[in-house]
């Protein structure tokens, strides 16, 4: 083992965790005599830098709460030896509950077989942030979960010693045993775990060498939920169990901002075990993530529930988006994009280079609205009782949930609890946790009796927080070597802000920077621009957010680029990407950066270069195809990560299409869990695959259209690709900057589709999803 | 009244012959590994085995159950090493797990009619149930392993 010294470096230069010996807190109960708790404490003030420096925080130091003052991650180790680990962040698919255990325990030398995982409440002041979103689990907490195991390491060993009078440099700890070896002498972890605790938590804390990693790095470890999702064991939001539990499901208004005028309940009274039937005021618009509002009926059971709300008669008063229709708004989204908006960000001189330029391309590219539609529809328990709520969710946000229990009941903070099941997935829709209040109104109405809330699937679809609706408008001049001279990118979608502030007509610095204002693409002269467009449905994040619209324009605009100039598209993207070099995001108007600090984080078009030379060695690139088969291309960065895909695709004389193979190639920096990359790029070309070609959101007078999985239809096994190959690009050390993996995968899937239909047939896909556009 | 059996347990339900048994085994007997995902058959998410058969259970009423055997995912396997459940576990199958129960109830009724399935017998069975976190290059893997055949090249790393 060596002492980590760049690592402790970086840590002393920022953001040092501080390790709080707690066992005597008790916050464990019984689950073990040494109880390590993380505190993330700020870090000394470097006196080197600016006030401005130091105000400006990054990673999991810049997100509410952060990772300081509080206790973030437990080490519990029992006297059995039993080593149970607490994550703080939600596990809907992702493997973070895995990934942290394994963390801890690689640090740890623990026996992974020993090595229990418990999942925290929501309580950030105790855990720090919770928000699990933005691709950023592993990110932000591997170092700190490292460090974690590591200073239990060290006291095990310290008190192994100190029992054999011998000093701990002549002590190891090497798979959940400690050796003295001069005296031939070892001890199990929990025989010293009580003595451990008694000592105080190191400071000075020596990492492993990452060559002596038992899990990280290594993919060989299997997801530590196995057993119980196999079994049916595995508890998810709709799955917790209370006694004395009713049931209840909500009617919404259809349109968002809709409201109840009156109800006639007296035909869902006679549903037998029905409860009772309320009213939930909606919440106006901004509705933020507070419920739409409807009539609830709690009832004896999920079907009588549902049967009791199928015989309600509502009065709605539909609000100001009664008028909703996609198909009409969309033409005015295309008018925005075609008029001068908001400049984003602008270099050179594009209208002057667009004059000079040989020729002119221009494309206009349509995204829909899109719902998360994770498998496990919105669910929740919540217990109202005695001026206490606690509730059991499948949240993305534990804290977010426990705020707006808070605001709802008009609760302090200390009566409110907010336990974190598994989420039957996630993608963003279990970010908002209106259904956890819903639960907790419904539990009061009834006076205390816990009460488990289920959204249907035509719930899920109707009253959704959706992904935006876009219309991407690009030109570009070329020059008589077909290259770019000029680049014009209008970007128009309703922002995700609007759910939190009244009528915002702009998208937000992250939403700008979701691959539009960061576009890394060597061009002279650029302008980006952001016309207004106003939101008429609750939006919101869906796994990989902007960058699904922005990826899909540039990507498809760039190898449109190619054909007009008669180039290879790959070797043009290519040569577009420019010479290898670090952009500084700041420096082309990205402020955000997915939240990292642009000098530890530039954006580096090699790394791009390399996933995208990646994919296409995967794919074969270059090779024969045979007629109506075609390759194509994409590349994006996001989440501070970069992924490219090649596709390969079959379109026959009838127009069907056929996904044959996808490549992907991603490139994370150092990769903690490579299993689970894998796993999650091969699930992210499936669900970017379904935005391309079958899935789309539609609304006509204010109300979606798509009903369930008939309308609202997502790639099935039949349709998946029979091939995905997923090509890890590792770069740097375990000590350097991590990327994101949750939702990097998404962004490239649907343009590389559309170049390879194009390369296939020779025509162009503008609007998602594809559907039957090859066959009309 | 209405008489059936539950993973080898006799049962008897006199509450609405109408309600799915979808709800009966999640809130009457807090079988919970049978997970609603769609409601109208479209997901199979709460497929269970009746009377031996790969069955939706949310838009199959407890009235249609009389006098049959129910296996859910809990009775698949007493000790949850059925071969389709040990190869979920050995692929690392799941991703956010939630339809799993279901795929794998689905799998395991596929392989009793059909041991060595072929990749259309795949598409063909298990095209029924969908996975939003794109499982499916495992399932497939899983599905032959569990047949005791080569999983073609998913790519799935083998852990």
């Amino acid at each position: 083992m060596i002492h980590d010294a760049k690592l402790s470096a970086e840590l002393a230069a920022g953001t040092k965790p501080a390790l709080d010996n707690v066992s005597r807190r008790g916050i464990l109960g019984g689950a073990g005599a040494l109880v390590l708790a993380l505190s993330l404490r700020p870090a000394r003030a470097d006196e080197t830098q600016t006030e401005e420096q130091k105000a400006q925080k990054f990673g999991a130091d810049g997100m509410p709460h952060g990772w300081r003052d509080d206790p973030k991650v437990f080490v519990a180790i029992a006297p059995d030896g039993t080593v149970t680990v607490t994550n703080h962040r939600s596990d809907m698919g992702q493997g973070i509950r895995t990934s942290v255990a394994f963390t801890v325990a690689d640090e740890l030398e623990a026996d992974w077989a020993k090595v229990k995982v418990v999942q925290a409440w929501g309580d950030e002041t105790r855990f720090g942030n919770q928000d699990t979103d933005g691709s950023r689990s592993t990110r932000h907490f591997f170092q700190h979960f490292r460090h974690a195991g590591a200073a239990a390491r060290l006291m095990l060993i310290q008190a192994a010693a100190k029992q054999w009078g011998v000093p701990a440099s002549e002590v190891t700890a090497v798979n959940h045993t400690l050796t003295h070896a001069k005296s031939g002498r070892t001890l199990g972890y929990g025989a010293v775990a009580q003595a451990a605790a008694e000592l105080p938590v190191p400071t000075d804390v020596t990492l492993k060498d990452p060559k002596d990693f038992r899990y990280i790095g290594t993919g060989k470890v299997g997801l530590i939920d196995n057993f119980d999702i196999t079994t049916g064991k595995a508890i998810y939001g709709l799955d917790t169990k209370l006694d004395g539990m009713l049931y209840a499901v909500v009617a919404r208004p259809a349109v968002y901002g809709g409201t109840v005028k009156s109800f006639d309940d007296s035909e869902a009274k006679k549903v037998p075990g029905v409860v009772k039937i309320f009213k939930i005021d909606a919440t106006p618009i901004p509705t933020e993530f507070m419920p739409l509002g409807g009539v609830a009926v709690v009832a004896k059971n999920t079907w009588s529930a549902m049967k009791a709300r199928d015989a309600l008669k509502i009065t709605w008063d539909d609000g100001p988006n009664a008028g909703y229709d996609t198909d009409v708004f969309r033409k005015e989204l295309e008018a925005a994009a075609r008029k001068p908006g908001k400049v984003v960000r602008t270099q050179g001189d594009v209208e002057g280079a667009m004059a000079k330029a040989k020729t002119k391309v221009q494309a206009e590219y349509f995204v829909p609205h899109l719902a998360q539609a994770p498998m496990e529809p919105p669910a929740a328990v919540a217990r109202v009782k005695d001026g206490f709520c606690e509730a059991w969710a499948c949240v993305q946000g534990p804290q977010a949930a426990n705020d707006r229990l808070m605001k709802a009941l008009k609760l302090p903070d200390d009566k409110v609890k907010v336990n974190v099941t598994l989420l039957g997935g996630g993608f963003g829709r279990k970010s908002k946790p209106d259904y956890v209040v819903e639960a907790a109104l419904c539990s009061q109405a009834v006076g205390g009796a816990p009460v488990k809330l289920a959204w249907t699937r035509e719930d899920d679809l109707h009253h959704g927080f959706y992904h935006t609706i876009s219309v991407e408008h690009l030109e570009a001049g070329l020059d008589d070597k077909g290259m770019p001279v000029a680049w014009l990118h209008r970007s128009v979608a309703p922002t995700i802000g609007s759910i939190f502030a009244p009528d915002p007509k702009h998208e937000l610095p992250f939403e700008l920077g979701m691959g539009l204002v960061n576009t890394p693409l060597n061009i002279p002269n650029m302008r980006l621009e952001n016309p207004e467009a106003a939101a008429h449905v609750r939006v919101g994040w869906f796994r990989s957010v902007s960058n699904i619209p922005h990826a899909f324009a540039i990507q498809s605009f760039v190898s449109e680029l190619a054909h007009a100039a008669g180039r290879e598209p790959k070797a043009y993207l290519l040569e577009l990407l420019g010479p290898d070099r670090k952009i500084d995001p700041t420096e082309i108007g990205d402020v955000w950066n997915y939240g990292e600090d642009p000098k530890r984080y530039p954006i580096d078009t090699g790394r791009l270069r390399g996933v995208i030379e990646a994919a296409a060695k995967g794919a074969g690139w270059g090779r024969e195809m045979p007629k109506g088969r075609g390759l194509g291309i994409a590349g994006h960065y996001s989440f501070v990560t970069y992924t490219a895909v090649a596709a390969e695709v079959e379109v026959d004389d009838k127009g069907q299409l056929k996904v044959h193979a996808i490549d992907i190639a991603v490139d994370c920096g150092p990769q903690v869990n490579p299993e689970r990359i894998r796993s999650q790029m091969e699930g992210a070309v499936v669900m970017g695959m379904g935005l391309a070609l079958t899935s789309e959101i539609t609304f006509k007078q204010g109300r979606a259209v798509q009903n369930n999985f008939d309308g609202y239809e997502i790639t099935r096994i039949d349709a998946a690709p029979k091939v995905i190959r997923v090509h890890l690009v590792s770069t740097g050390a375990y000590d350097g900057p991590l990327g994101g993996v949750g939702e990097p995968g998404v962004p490239p899937v649907a343009p590389a589709i559309a170049n390879a239909i194009f390369a296939a047939t020779g025509r162009r896909v503008r609007q998602l999803p594809i559907r039957d556009q090859l066959s009309a | 009244m209405i008489k059936l059996t539950v993973n080898g347990a006799a049962r008897s339900f006199d509450g609405d012959p109408d309600m799915p048994l979808l709800w009966y085994l999640r809130d009457e007997l807090q079988l919970t590994g049978t997970k609603f995902g769609c409601g109208v058959s479209l997901c199979g998410a709460c497929t269970i085995h009746l009377g031996g058969a790969a069955t939706r259970a949310c838009i199959t009423p407890v009235s249609a159950a009389e006098g049959q055997e129910i296996v859910t995912i809990e009775g698949l396997s007493p000790d949850g090493n059925h071969p389709v459940q040990a190869a979920w576990r050995d692929l690392n199958v799941a991703q956010c797990g939630f339809c799993q129960c279901g795929q794998i109830m689905q799998a395991a009724a596929l392989l009793k009619d059909t041991p060595k399935p072929s990749d259309q017998d795949i598409d063909d069975t298990m095209s029924g149930n969908i996975c939003r976190c794109g499982t499916y290059p495992r399932i497939r893997a899983a599905i032959h392993q569990a047949a005791g055949q080569t999983a073609p090249a998913t790519k799935g790393e083998r852990l």
